[in-house]
């Protein structure tokens, strides 16, 4: 299979970047969950924040290249459904991942208080 | 090698090929740190690709306004979905550093299995969970 079909690369190029964002992600959840979760408190932290709107926005983008292939590989090794179609259906995944997240930043960061 | 030991090498591959029909990986080969290791991040992995629709999905009723959000937010505060949030923060505690793993035995030198990073993803996950769990108000 070609390396750019199978998303060997992409695999790894977007996990390097999910590390940096998880690591955060993590952290920031471990801090805010603390006093319980408000939308308050969240749309305080994010609306109108740019720095949490890209990181967010990268985050989304890193996390809708690597879902996919990690849903095809399972795809291919436990199903055995392999070729174009399982390809073309996982791209679908990612896409769909990639908008709806990055309404979810929209909503978070510029979305109506 | 003489001829004998080739002879008797092959026979004994071939005793042993009897025993395991098809060469098919047995209990043996996943009984392994590092078989475990893997089937963690694969159900891991599965286990946040289902979960992250339905995140995006919550986090967007905030395009409603702040009273929509936390009405959703609200729903979240009973116990079976606080019991989830936990699991799957621990999971992906266990994604991250499991998937670390794997960028460095990929991309740094390595010999050996390194049953040291497998132990740091259990460890790290574990650490990660209880850290939220702790810091978790009721």
């Amino acid at each position: 299979m070609k390396a750019a079909v199978s998303g060997w690369r992409v695999q790894r190029i977007s996990a390097m970047v999910l590390a940096v964002c998880v690591t955060v992600h993590l952290i920031t959840m471990i801090a805010v969950v603390h006093g319980g979760l408000s939308a308050g408190a969240i749309l305080t932290r994010l609306h109108g924040n740019v720095v949490w709107g890209l990181f967010y926005s990268v985050f989304v983008l890193a996390a809708a290249a690597h879902v996919p292939v990690g849903l095809r590989r399972i795809a291919e090794e436990w199903l055995g459904w392999r070729g174009p179609s399982v390809f073309a259906v996982s791209v679908l995944i990612g896409l769909m991942l990639a908008i709806a997240g990055l309404r979810a930043v929209l909503a978070l960061t510029g979305g109506p208080l | 090698m003489s001829e004998l030991d080739v002879s008797h090498a092959n026979g004994a591959a071939a005793a042993g090929r009897r025993k395991t029909p098809g060469r098919r990986a047995d209990a043996r080969a996943r009984n392994h740190p590092a078989w475990w290791a893997f089937l963690v991040h694969r159900l891991s992995g599965l286990a946040l690709a289902v979960f992250l629709p339905m995140h995006f999905w919550a986090l967007g009723t905030a395009l409603h306004g702040a009273a929509a959000f936390d009405s959703f937010l609200a729903v979240t505060r009973q116990p079976a979905f606080v019991f989830a949030e936990w699991g799957l923060v621990t999971l992906l505690a266990a994604h991250l550093i499991g998937g670390v793993r794997l960028l460095l035995i990929e991309y740094r030198p390595w010999s050996g299995l390194r049953k040291d990073l497998i132990a740091a993803t259990a460890g790290g996950a574990l650490v990660i969970g209880l850290a939220f769990a702790l810091s978790l108000t009721l």
